[in-house]
């Protein structure tokens, strides 16, 4: 299978290493290709939109006119795996205007809702579906505010959802890249193309 | 859905939170700003983040005297202006300047030989601090000792506030070079080449097995047009300085815009040759060949 990692701004280079990882460990053979511009997100079964800057990021999809691509990537079903910055570019509303958001999944986010770097943190997240607690890095997080009615929580931190999925697409506040823990490309990429 | 995380197990200030962040600013352009309109420009146009100092480079080396940190006032101004970073410049070897920035929210501190050195014998220990720091380095050992006392991010020393790209790149080959040098040697040779440049030898191997330096490395210093930053992202680097390259332009919000570009384009010459036509007259610049040692600022805090 093919993965996009949308590379415009961000960590693309530590999220296309972590796809590699994570294809290793559950024994999938792929192809991860960060991407900069328009026309490879149509050829891909899969797409990541990693951690950056959203005000950034958002400009530049725009900019570089891949964001039409990820909507269409998304309505035809095909699985979305959104981090931090990623989340806040992909919700319905990032209560920021600096931010043109995707609107792929139905939920409004706050950013940076627990503060600046200096509040930034690491900690053990249980998430639904997994035995064991997840090591997840919140780095200037968002915490989604809002939840539409077909979206799925399955995590929080301090009663804020942190963790969410819809349809094809997962969210995360966190950063699973950053560290070797795999198991949630697993459930947002692997699991919905294998029928795992 | 799972059991609730609470605020309480939280770990603050960690290596992986603080290089974690600099990850996050690859493929960005960092904008050098002084009030908060260049800042709210600075978001607007695509900077990933800013960087608060009193005068851009250019215009302390007109000027002369003393540079400090900028006044905290106008830090806070700027903070609150953007939602993107808020860097800060601190005096190498000023611990309290870096406290005053940390304690004033900025997402990271910048250990700079642009401002006058604090101490000429020592850096700031910055593996107390929860903020992470960027320092600059004209070689791979003088990064290695940043990395050591705690540099989320490393970034190359180019003469700042002349426009010449020449010293940024001549410190980019330096640690490419190094490190190309460091993959193909063996365990004692390593251990020798770590003693005689005076460089920790774990990170010496760290960064041998890596193949690359273990924190970012962004370019820094004399970078004034779209090509000067495709060359930089050429030669290796994660992401952009930009000094006094974007608000000494004849139009600000175009060459940033263009320079924003050019880090996405570096590899298309067509696209970058857009890019390029779009950005007008870039800052007048100053050749380093023409700089009395005296007034270079790179062999500030070795």
């Amino acid at each position: 299978m093919r993965v996009a990692v949308v590379g415009v701004q961000g960590d693309a280079a530590e999220h296309v290493a972590a796809v590699e990882r994570a294809a290793a460990s559950y024994g999938h053979s792929v192809e991860a290709t960060a991407v900069r511009n328009a026309g490879v997100v149509p050829d891909c079964d899969a797409v990541a939109l990693p951690g950056g800057e959203s005000t950034t990021i958002s400009r530049l999809l725009h900019r570089r006119d891949i964001a039409p691509e990820l909507v269409a990537h998304v309505e035809a079903g095909k699985p979305l795996f959104a981090t931090c910055a990623g989340l806040i570019v992909a919700a319905r509303d990032a209560r920021d205007d600096r931010v043109e958001t995707l609107d792929v999944l139905d939920v409004a986010v706050d950013r940076n809702a627990f503060g600046r770097q200096r509040d930034s943190f690491e900690s053990r997240l249980d998430v639904a579906g997994l035995d064991d607690p997840f090591p997840a890095v919140f780095i200037r997080a968002p915490a989604v505010a809002d939840v539409g009615p077909d979206v799925e929580v399955l995590a929080t931190v301090d009663g804020q959802p942190v963790a969410v999925r819809e349809g094809p697409v997962v969210g995360l506040a966190f950063h699973p890249e950053l560290t070797d823990d795999s198991r949630l490309h697993d459930v947002a990429l692997f699991d919905p193309l294998t029928g795992g | 859905m799972a059991e609730p995380t609470d605020l309480e197990n939280l770990r603050r200030g960690t290596d992986l939170v603080k290089r974690g962040f600099a990850r996050m600013q690859q493929g960005g352009v960092i904008m050098d700003v002084v009030t908060r309109e260049q800042a709210r420009i600075a978001e607007d146009i695509g900077a990933v983040a800013v960087m608060a100092l009193e005068a851009v480079p250019a215009d302390i080396r007109k000027r002369g005297g003393v540079a400090r940190m900028p006044d905290p006032a106008n830090v806070e101004g700027i903070i609150d202006e953007v939602s993107i970073p808020a860097m800060g410049k601190s005096r190498i070897g000023h611990r309290k300047e870096a406290e005053i920035l940390e304690a004033l929210g900025v997402d990271m501190i910048d250990e700079s030989e642009v401002l006058t050195p604090a101490d000429d014998r020592y850096h700031i220990d910055k593996r107390e601090f929860t903020a992470p720091f960027v320092c600059g380095a004209r070689n791979l050992q003088e990064a290695l000792r940043r990395i050591d006392e705690g540099a989320a991010m490393i970034r190359t020393k180019g003469e700042a506030g002349t426009g010449d790209v020449n010293q940024a790149v001549h410190h980019q080959r330096n640690i490419k070079g190094a490190i190309r040098q460091l993959t193909g040697m063996k365990h004692e040779e390593r251990e020798k080449w770590a003693r005689e440049h005076e460089a920790p030898a774990h990170l010496v191997h760290e960064t041998a097995e890596m193949g690359r330096l273990p924190v970012v490395n962004f370019a820094a210093g004399g970078i004034a047009t779209p090509a000067d930053a495709a060359l930089m992202m050429y030669h290796g680097c994660d992401g952009i300085f930009v000094g006094s390259g974007v608000f000494g332009a004849e139009d600000p919000e175009r060459m940033g815009t263009a320079i924003v570009d050019a880090v996405n384009d570096w590899d298309d010459p067509e696209a970058l040759a857009q890019v390029a036509g779009a950005a007008g007259s870039g800052m007048s610049g100053e050749s380093n060949a023409s700089l009395p040692e005296e007034e270079q600022l790179q062999d500030r805090g070795v």
